[in-house]
C-alpha cells in the first residue's frame, strides 16, 4: 500500500516535472509536437491510400523507413558500451550515465517499433505476431526473433530505469538484485539485438549485398560508433544544462571506445570492398550501384562518398587523442559520426540491397515526402520520449526531487 | 486440512460461462490463419467470401476450396527456344487471376536477354517495347513465382501468413499476411508483389471462378504472386499461360506422375533452374526444346 501510494506521488511528480520548464524547453517540445503532427498528418495518408505515397515498389520494397529502423536499433545497443566497463571493470565516473544509455535505448527502441509498424502494410493485423492470439513463425523466421529480442531488450530497460528511478525517488538505493542481472543480461541483449538485425539481412541468399558474414560484425561495429556519438552529445547538454555532473574521464573515455569502433566499421567496409572490387563478380552490381552508379543511375552516389569523407574524418578526430580532448573537434567528430552511420544504414544498407534487383532491373528509390514526413514523425516521437525522460530522470538522480519525507541522499552523483 | 471444494457461487459460474463464451466466440469468429482452420470452418468461410464477393461484383461468384490431390506435386516446364517474348502469358494471367489493373499488378515478368550474354539477369531488360517480337539477337524468359521446394519466402514469413501446400503450391494466407514484405526480400525470382494501393478491377473484368488461397480478390496493403493457377490446376485444367501461350513454349504437368508431359521433358531433355546455386529446388524448369 505505501508502494502504491509512493508510485502514484513518483507519477504525479513526473507530470508536475514535465509541465514545467525553461523557454527553450518549451520551444524545443513545440518543435517536436509540430514534427509530430506532421509526420501523423502524412502517415494518416498513407493509411488511407496505401504505401504507394512512399517511393517503394516491387523492386525496392524495403528503403528509408526499414533503413532508419536499422540505424535506430544500432543506437539502442548503444547503452551497452558504457555497461559494459561501468559494471564488468567497476569503472566509477561511467557509471552515473549509464542510466542515461538506458533511457536512450528505450527511446531508441520506441522509434525503431514505430519504424516497422510506419512499414508495414497491414498495421492493424500486428497482433498476428503475438504468440497465442495470432502465430509467430519461430523459430524459421528472422524478423519472428527480432519482434522477441527487441521488446525484451525494450522492457529489461524499462524495468531497470523505472526501478532505479523509483527507488532514488524513495530515497533508497536500488536493489543490486535486481539490478545487476538485468544489466548483465541486457549486455548480450544489445549485441543480439543488433545481431539479429544483421541476421534479417544477412540470411537472405537472394541479395548477394546483404549475405555476407561481415554484416553482423559490421553492424555492431557502426552501432558502437554513432549509438555513442549521440549520447555524448546528450551528455554535454546534460552538463551545461542540468546540474548533472558528468566527469570529463568519462567522456573521454566513451571517445577512446568510439575511436576503436569508428576504426573496425571501415576496416570491415574496406574488406567488403575489397572483395566486391577485386573478384569482380555479378554480385559486384549493388556495392557499384552505391560507390559509383549504374550508367545513368547515380542517386545515391553523393550519399555514398558523403558516408566515407564524414567517418574517416570522424576517425581522424577521435583517434588522435590531442584531438579528441578538444571540445570542438569532439562535437564535430560526433555529428561526423552519427551523420555518416546515418547515411550508410539509412541509405546505403537497404537500396543498394534491392538495386538491381533480383532480375536485374533498376529501379531508382529516393524518398518522397511523404516518407521524410513520417519519418521526422517518427524520430520527433522518439526525441520527445527521451526529453520527457531525462526531464524526470535527471532532477530525481541530482536529488532534487523527493518522495516527502523520505532521506535526502543522491544516488551516485559524484561531489 | 480441510479438502472440500468450495461451493461454486452463482457470480463465480456467471463469469466463468461468460469468459468461456467469449472465448468460444473469439475462437469461431475471430480471423483465423486459413493454414489451421478446420475443413468445417473452411466451408463456411468460404460461403462467406462467395456471398460477399457475389454481392460487390454483381455476378455469381464461386470460391472453390479445393485442397491438394494425394499423389500430385505439381511442376511447370518453359521452352526457352521457343517463347518469342509476346507477353500474352502477362495479360492472361492478369485476367484469370483478377490482378489489379491500377496499379498493374503482373504476376509474370517476362525478361528480353541477348544471346550474346545467355540467361544473364545483369544484361535483362523487363520494359522493352519492340515492335514485332522476336527481336533479332534476342530472346526471352518468361519470369513468375518457382513454387521452390526450399522457398526462402515462407522460411522468413514472421506470421506463417504463407506456405508450401502438399501439391507443391506456395499460396499467401490474404486475410492474414501483415504486409511486412519480408518475403519479397527473401525471394530470389521477384515472384512476389505488394498492393501498394487498393486494387482495382471493374466488376464486368472479374473473373468469377476463384479459389480461396489463389485469385480471390486481395486487398490494399498484402503481399500476392502466381499460384500455377490454383481454381483451375486443382480443377484438372491446365493455368491460363499454359493454353495462352501462342507457341506451346509453356508445359505443365504432375511431376509424381512418370507418363506425364512434364515428366517426359524433364528425363528428355537438358533442363535447368534458375539460380540453381541458392538452393531453391523450384519445380519451375525451363528447357531449349530445338
Amino acid at each position: 500500500m505505501e508502494t502504491m501510494r509512493a508510485f502514484v506521488s513518483f507519477g504525479t511528480t513526473s507530470l508536475r516535472l514535465l509541465s514545467r520548464g525553461a523557454p527553450l524547453y518549451w520551444a524545443w517540445v513545440g518543435v517536436l509536437l509540430l514534427l509530430v503532427a506532421s509526420g501523423t498528418m502524412a502517415y494518416l495518408d498513407q493509411l488511407r491510400v496505401g504505401l504507394a505515397v512512399t517511393a517503394m515498389r516491387d523492386p525496392v520494397s524495403w528503403a528509408f523507413y526499414i533503413g532508419n529502423f536499422t540505424f535506430m536499433v544500432g543506437v539502442a545497443a548503444a547503452a551497452v558500451v558504457l555497461v559494459i566497463p561501468a559494471y564488468v571493470y567497476d569503472w566509477k565516473p561511467i557509471r552515473e550515465v549509464v542510466i542515461i544509455g538506458e533511457l536512450l535505448a528505450v527511446s531508441a527502441i520506441l522509434i525503431c517499433l514505430l519504424f516497422v509498424m510506419v512499414d508495414i502494410g497491414r498495421p492493424e493485423r500486428f497482433w498476428h505476431l503475438i504468440p497465442g492470439i495470432g502465430r509467430l513463425n519461430f523459430p524459421h523466421s528472422v524478423m519472428a526473433w527480432d519482434v522477441i529480442v527487441l521488446n525484451v531488450y525494450l522492457l529489461i530497460n524499462l524495468v531497470v530505469v523505472t526501478h532505479v528511478l523509483f527507488s532514488t525517488f524513495r530515497g533508497r538505493h536500488y536493489s543490486m538484485r535486481l539490478v545487476l542481472p538485468l544489466v548483465l543480461l541486457s549486455i548480450p541483449m544489445a549485441i543480439g539485438i543488433h545481431t539479429v538485425t544483421a541476421f534479417l539481412y544477412a540470411g537472405m541468399a537472394a541479395r548477394p549485398y546483404w549475405n555476407a558474414s561481415i554484416l553482423a560484425p559490421q553492424f555492431l561495429a557502426s552501432a558502437f560508433s554513432s549509438g555513442p556519438a549521440i549520447l555524448l552529445i546528450v551528455l554535454q547538454l546534460l552538463r551545461r544544462f542540468t546540474a548533472f555532473e558528468i566527469r570529463d574521464e568519462a567522456i573521454q573515455k566513451i571517445a577512446e571506445l568510439m575511436a576503436y569502433a569508428i576504426f573496425l566499421n571501415l576496416f570491415f567496409h574496406g574488406a567488403e570492398v575489397f572483395k566486391e572490387y577485386y573478384s569482380n563478380t555479378e554480385h559486384s552490381l549493388y556495392t557499384r550501384y552505391w560507390f559509383e552508379g549504374i550508367g545513368e543511375h547515380r542517386t545515391l552516389v553523393p550519399y555514398a562518398w558523403a558516408a566515407v569523407a564524414l567517418q574517416s574524418l570522424a576517425l581522424v578526430l577521435f583517434a588522435v587523442p590531442a584531438l579528441r580532448r578538444h571540445p570542438v573537434a569532439l562535437n564535430v567528430g560526433a555529428i561526423a559520426t552519427y551523420a555518416g552511420g546515418y547515411i550508410e544504414k539509412g541509405m546505403g544498407l537497404i537500396i543498394p540491397g534491392f538495386t538491381p534487383d533480383t532480375l536485374g532491373q533498376i529501379y531508382e528509390y529516393a524518398p518522397t515526402i511523404h516518407e521524410l514526413r513520417v519519418a521526422a514523425g517518427v524520430f520527433a516521437v522518439g526525441f520527445l520520449v527521451f526529453t520527457f525522460l531525462l526531464r524526470v530522470a535527471v532532477p530525481i538522480l541530482l536529488g532534487q526531487e523527493r518522495l516527502a519525507g523520505s532521506g535526502m541522499q543522491p544516488m551516485e552523483i559524484p561531489k | 486440512m480441510d479438502q472440500r471444494p468450495e461451493p461454486v457461487s452463482r457470480r463465480k459460474f456467471a463469469t466463468c460461462a461468460a469468459a468461456a463464451a467469449a472465448g468460444f466466440v473469439l475462437t469461431a469468429c475471430g480471423p483465423k490463419r486459413l493454414y489451421d482452420v478446420p475443413r468445417e470452418r473452411l466451408r463456411q468461410l468460404v460461403r462467406d467470401m462467395e456471398r460477399e464477393y457475389s454481392a460487390t461484383y454483381g455476378k455469381d461468384v464461386t470460391v472453390s476450396d479445393a485442397g491438394p490431390q494425394p499423389g500430385v506435386v505439381f511442376g511447370y516446364a518453359l521452352d526457352i527456344s521457343r517463347c518469342i517474348g509476346c507477353r500474352r502469358c502477362v495479360y492472361a494471367c492478369v485476367e484469370e487471376n483478377n490482378q489489379s489493373r491500377d496499379p498493374q499488378v503482373h504476376w509474370i515478368r517476362v525478361l528480353q536477354m541477348d544471346k550474346a550474354h545467355g540467361v544473364d539477369f545483369a544484361h535483362a531488360d523487363e520494359y522493352y517495347e519492340a515492335e514485332q517480337v522476336p527481336e533479332e539477337g534476342k530472346f526471352y524468359v518468361p519470369v513468375s513465382c518457382q513454387q521452390c521446394e526450399d522457398a526462402p519466402c515462407t522460411k522468413v514469413c514472421p506470421t506463417g501468413a504463407t506456405w508450401a501446400e502438399k501439391d507443391g503450391i506456395v499460396v499467401i494466407d490474404y486475410d492474414w499476411c501483415i504486409g511486412c514484405r519480408c518475403c519479397m526480400a527473401a525471394c530470389p525470382y521477384g515472384a512476389r508483389h505488394f498492393n501498394w494501393k487498393t486494387p482495382t478491377i471493374a466488376a464486368k473484368d472479374v473473373n468469377p471462378s476463384m479459389h480461396y488461397l489463389g485469385n480471390r480478390p486481395r486487398q490494399k496493403g498484402v503481399v500476392e504472386k502466381c499460384t500455377f493457377c490454383i481454381q483451375r490446376v486443382r480443377a484438372g485444367r491446365y493455368p491460363a499461360c499454359v493454353e495462352v501461350c501462342p507457341v506451346g513454349a509453356r508445359k505443365f504437368g504432375n511431376l509424381l506422375d512418370p507418363d506425364s508431359e512434364i515428366r517426359y521433358i524433364i528425363e528428355h531433355k537438358r533442363v535447368m533452374v534458375l539460380k540453381e546455386e541458392l538452393n531453391t529446388m523450384p519445380k519451375f524448369f525451363y528447357f531449349y526444346a530445338t
